[in-house]
Formats: structure tokens, C-alpha cells, sequence
């Protein structure tokens, strides 16, 4: 019989166009028998350029774009920009505003950690949950769908304030559907402690200590599960956080248990704080009128995301449209601890510690770094020099969309 | 206390219910009040100020003089992304959104549609 430390370790590439992962991502494994040994991540195959793309769109324009960064914390993302917008421009919202973003922001919420739960049960080879959680999923989708004009991309913010008002029907169909809900994920909360083969296959994997997850700089769910009580909410309440009362959940077990468990934990405050929403309400106008152009300035602006903390950076130059705009997305943050959750163990826990931060690895996707093995040193190059570059690439590889290009600029 | 198969109770129950989810093309369950689908131009309302083609973010949507004080708009379904922003800028009200939402089409011309009321057929369309 053969020992495993007869042999060399075996370096294995998974991604970018993998079975098992739903965006492109690579991963290098360094494998010895069925032990990961080291591992290394490499993002980048998903580069949208929409912090270019923004600069060359007015501020409501560029909302819309913001918005489609993500398609599940997507409130998320239209928040924290217009957050720094209207920071930079010097407007205060209205009350009845900041509820309306806290109502939204918490309903995305509970879909996304459902969708997590559904993900993280599939991962684990329990596909029953994900069946049921995503039915269950489909009330706060329909909910968010009346109140906001769509199931994804809710369109409800804008520059001084959000675009649609609650009415008094839609306050108790919102009530009706979080009773619902709460039932459902006080289940899942005893199934997640009650059910014996979750919780052995959960237990111990994907461990990130407090002192990793510190210096790692881990945010969200997967900062909370280890120990760390960091939420933007709390640490820095924007929108009405500050005056609602909800409690930060975080748990010491440091494994993938215990983000599942600070997710459903934190189902429970979701549903607790749309109540205190819809009670506290204030009656009152939802839109500030402001001017289409943002005086010069700069401003970041931080958010709690489901996934964790979302960061914008916004500067003005004056114009009706931005100079610059940096998106950080929870993932980034996120991203660095994986590795370390994957050393020393077992190749088959690899998806689910993946799954377990709750990765976004598109809206991740922010900068592309080339690295100029020639002239070492850095320069800077301007977009058409890029573009040009693009197409002489394409020529040379035998792809030429010239024609391409004639019949698109006909088509439109 | 914690056991194997918790769920099962479940699962049985399920098999007695109804399925949950909807037979899609034979039976509809219908968009909710307010979704945001195609639109729906008042020429009569329009002045041509062009504030909707201004702030739209795909630039779908193009209004075109075609008489004295008469406008159309063109709107391209494939590139609208839905987001309603026109009928916000629209100083007169002379946009609207309907729950339509089933615009698909096999041939891309045809998603470039006309709204005038003057000309019935491409309204329908």
C-alpha cells in the first residue's frame, strides 16, 4: 500500500469555467492525497468596467447602473451610491425616505440569506432545503415585486430620496407576509439545530479564528460567525438603523454552522425591524427635489449588505456626471479568508466553505492589473490607446469585428 | 435533541398539498399593481421637451417630431431595462408603464416599437 506522503503534492486548477461554480473564478488547489495543502484565488474574468461606465453617465443614469452590480444586494449597492451623492450635494432625506430604504434594504435581506440557505444546502448535497426555502423565498420576492415595481433591480432609489410611496394596503400585505415568513424560518432555525446530518457536515469546516478573521479583515456573516460584532448598522447607522432597535447577531464557532446559524439569526431581526418599520413610519413627502448637477466634492459612504460591508467612493467635479467612482464589494473583503478556511482540509468541503462566505464574484470584479514585464515600473494609458489595443489584439488572433460593428451601428 | 431525517415530516405533508409552483403558459398568475413593464405614450400630453431621453439610462427611448405639435416615440424593447425613470422625467405625464412584460420577439426588428395613438397598428403591436 502506498502512503500519501510518498507523493509529491498535486496542484490542481479549478475554474474559471467550472461544473461546480456558478461564475467564472479560479482556483489553485495544492493537494496532498485528499488534503488541501495550499490554495490560492484568482478573480478577474468578469471585468464589466462599470466604474468607467459611470463616469460617462448623469447621476440618475448611473443609479440604474450601480443598481445591476448585483443581482441580489442590488438595493444594496443604489443605497450606498446615492448615499454618497447626496452627501457630496448636501441634501438630507426625508424621514418617511430613510424608512422606505430600511424597509427595502431589509426585505433584501431576507431574500438573500434565504437564497444563501437554499445555496448552502444544495452545496451539501441537501437539496430538499433548497427546494423549500426557495418556495418560501418566492413570498418576500412577490412582496418586494408590489412595493417596488420589480422582483431584482427594485429601481426605488433616486437623488433626494426613493421613487414610490407604501400605502396602507401594502403596509399589512407586508405584515401578512412576514408572519409567514418568521413561521418558516423559526423551522428552518430548528431544523439547523435539530437535524443531525447538517450539523455533522458543518460542524469544524471552513474554521477562520477570531484573530484570522480580524486580520483578514472579514466583513458580514463571516466576520460575526467569528466572534466579531461589526455591522454597519450599528457601528454606523445610516438610512433609520439609528432609531430602530435590533440586536447584532454573532456567534464564536467560527465554522460554517455558525454562519449559518448568524443567518438565520438574522432572519429573525429582519423580520423584527420591517415590523418596527411599518410602525413607526412617519407620514410626510418621499423626494427632496435636487439639482441635476453635484457640486465638486467627495464623500465614501458604507453600507451593510447581506453579504457584508458595501463601500462607495464618489467624487464630484461639478458636472452632471461623476469623476470618479470605486465600488468595494463585500466579496473583496471576503475573498482573502477562504484560503485560509481551506488549509488542511478536505477537498470535498471546498464548495461549501466557497458557498459560505456567500460570494459575489462578478460584482467583485473591479480592476484589471496587467502587469508590463518589459518596462518594469508603472504608466498611465488612455482609454482610446486601450481600446485600439483591443481591437489590434482581436485582429491579430484572426477576429475582426469591423463588419460587425458596421451592422450594429445600422441596427440601432 | 437532534436526529436524522428532520425534514421528513415535511416532505410527507408536502405530497398531500397542492404544488406550488404555476403551469406558466396555460395558467398566469398576473403581474402585481405598478410593475414596471412596457410603456405607454400619451402623445396629446407630449410637448418635446426630450427630459425622458435625457435621463434614460440605455437610451432606448426616442422621441421624434412628426407634425405641429405632434410627437411619437420610439421605444427599443431590447435595450429598455424597465426601470420606469422616464415616467418620473416626464414633466407632462405623457409616459406610463403597463404589467406587460411579455415582450419577447424572434426577429429584432420588431422590437423597435412606435407608441403613437395616431397610428393604431403599431400601438397594438
Amino acid at each position: 500500500m502506498h502512503d500519501v506522503h510518498d507523493f509529491e503534492d498535486v496542484k490542481i486548477p479549478i475554474g474559471p469555467q467550472h461544473p461546480a461554480l456558478k461564475e467564472p473564478e479560479s482556483f489553485l488547489i495544492s493537494l496532498r492525497g485528499e488534503k488541501i495543502t495550499a490554495s490560492s484565488v484568482r478573480l478577474g474574468y468578469n471585468h464589466r468596467g462599470i466604474e468607467k461606465a459611470c463616469e460617462e453617465r448623469t447621476y440618475t443614469q448611473g443609479l440604474y447602473l450601480i443598481e445591476r452590480i448585483c443581482g441580489i444586494c442590488s438595493h444594496s449597492h443604489s443605497t450606498c451610491f446615492v448615499q454618497a451623492v447626496e452627501e457630496i450635494a448636501g441634501i438630507e432625506i426625508t424621514a418617511r425616505a430613510k424608512y422606505l430604504r430600511t424597509l427595502i434594504g431589509e426585505l433584501e435581506r431576507i431574500h438573500s440569506h434565504l437564497l444563501w440557505l437554499g445555496v448552502a444546502g444544495h452545496e451539501i448535497g441537501f437539496d430538499t432545503l433548497l427546494m423549500y426555502t426557495w418556495r418560501d423565498r418566492e413570498v418576500v420576492m412577490d412582496l418586494l415585486a408590489t412595493l417596488t415595481g420589480n422582483r431584482v433591480n427594485y429601481g426605488i432609489n433616486t437623488v433626494g430620496g426613493v421613487r414610490r410611496d407604501i400605502s396602507h394596503k401594502q403596509k399589512e400585505e407586508v405584515l401578512k407576509a412576514i408572519d409567514i415568513l418568521e413561521e418558516r424560518t423559526k423551522y428552518y432555525i430548528d431544523l439547523a439545530k435539530g437535524e443531525t446530518t447538517l450539523i455533522k457536515r458543518l460542524q469544524g469546516v471552513g474554521v477562520l479564528s477570531h484573530e484570522d478573521a480580524e486580520k483578514l479583515d472579514a466583513v458580514g456573516p463571516t466576520a460575526r460567525a467569528s466572534g466579531i460584532e461589526r455591522d454597519v448598522r450599528k457601528d454606523d447607522p445610516y438610512a433609520a438603523y439609528g432609531e430602530l432597535d435590533f440586536k447584532v447577531i454573532s456567534v464564536n464557532s467560527c465554522d460554517v454552522y455558525g454562519r449559518t446559524l448568524v443567518r438565520l439569526g438574522e432572519l429573525m431581526e429582519s423580520f423584527s425591524l420591517v415590523r418596527q418599520v411599518i410602525r413607526k413610519i412617519p407620514d410626510g413627502s418621499i423626494l427632496v427635489k435636487s439639482a441635476r448637477k453635484v457640486p465638486a466634492g467627495e464623500a465614501v459612504s458604507r453600507y451593510e449588505a447581506p453579504r457584508g460591508e458595501d463601500l462607495h467612493y464618489v467624487r464630484a467635479n461639478g458636472t452632471e456626471k461623476p469623476d470618479r467612482v470605486k465600488v468595494r464589494a463585500p466579496t473583496l473583503a471576503n475573498i482573502q479568508s477562504v484560503s485560509k478556511m481551506l488549509e488542511d482540509r478536505y477537498l470535498a468541503d471546498m464548495p461549501i466553505v466557497i458557498a459560505a462566505i456567500d460570494p459575489c464574484f462578478s460584482c467583485t470584479d473591479r480592476l484589471v492589473a496587467v502587469r508590463d514585464t518589459k518596462n518594469k515600473g508603472s504608466n498611465t494609458v488612455v482609454w482610446e490607446t486601450i481600446r485600439l489595443q483591443g481591437i489590434e489584439w482581436y485582429k491579430n488572433k484572426g477576429i475582426d469585428f469591423t463588419s460587425l460593428n458596421e451592422k450594429l451601428t445600422k441596427l440601432s | 435533541m437532534s436526529r436524522p431525517g428532520k425534514i421528513t415530516r415535511l416532505l410527507i405533508q408536502s405530497l398531500f398539498k397542492k404544488p406550488a409552483t404555476v403551469n406558466y403558459p396555460a395558467k398566469r398568475s398576473g403581474m402585481p399593481e405598478g410593475f414596471r413593464g412596457k410603456l405607454k405614450f400619451n402623445p396629446q400630453m407630449c410637448i418635446g421637451c426630450k427630459m425622458c431621453m435625457r435621463d434614460c439610462p440605455s437610451g432606448a427611448i426616442e422621441i421624434r417630431k412628426i407634425g405641429e405639435k405632434q410627437f411619437e416615440a420610439e421605444v427599443n424593447l431590447a435595450k429598455c431595462i424597465y426601470c420606469g425613470q422616464c415616467v418620473d422625467s416626464c414633466l407632462k405625464h405623457a409616459l406610463e408603464i403597463t404589467a406587460e412584460f411579455e415582450l419577447a420577439k424572434l426577429d429584432p426588428a420588431q422590437l423597435k416599437v412606435i407608441l403613437n395613438v395616431v397610428n393604431k397598428d403599431s400601438l397594438e403591436e
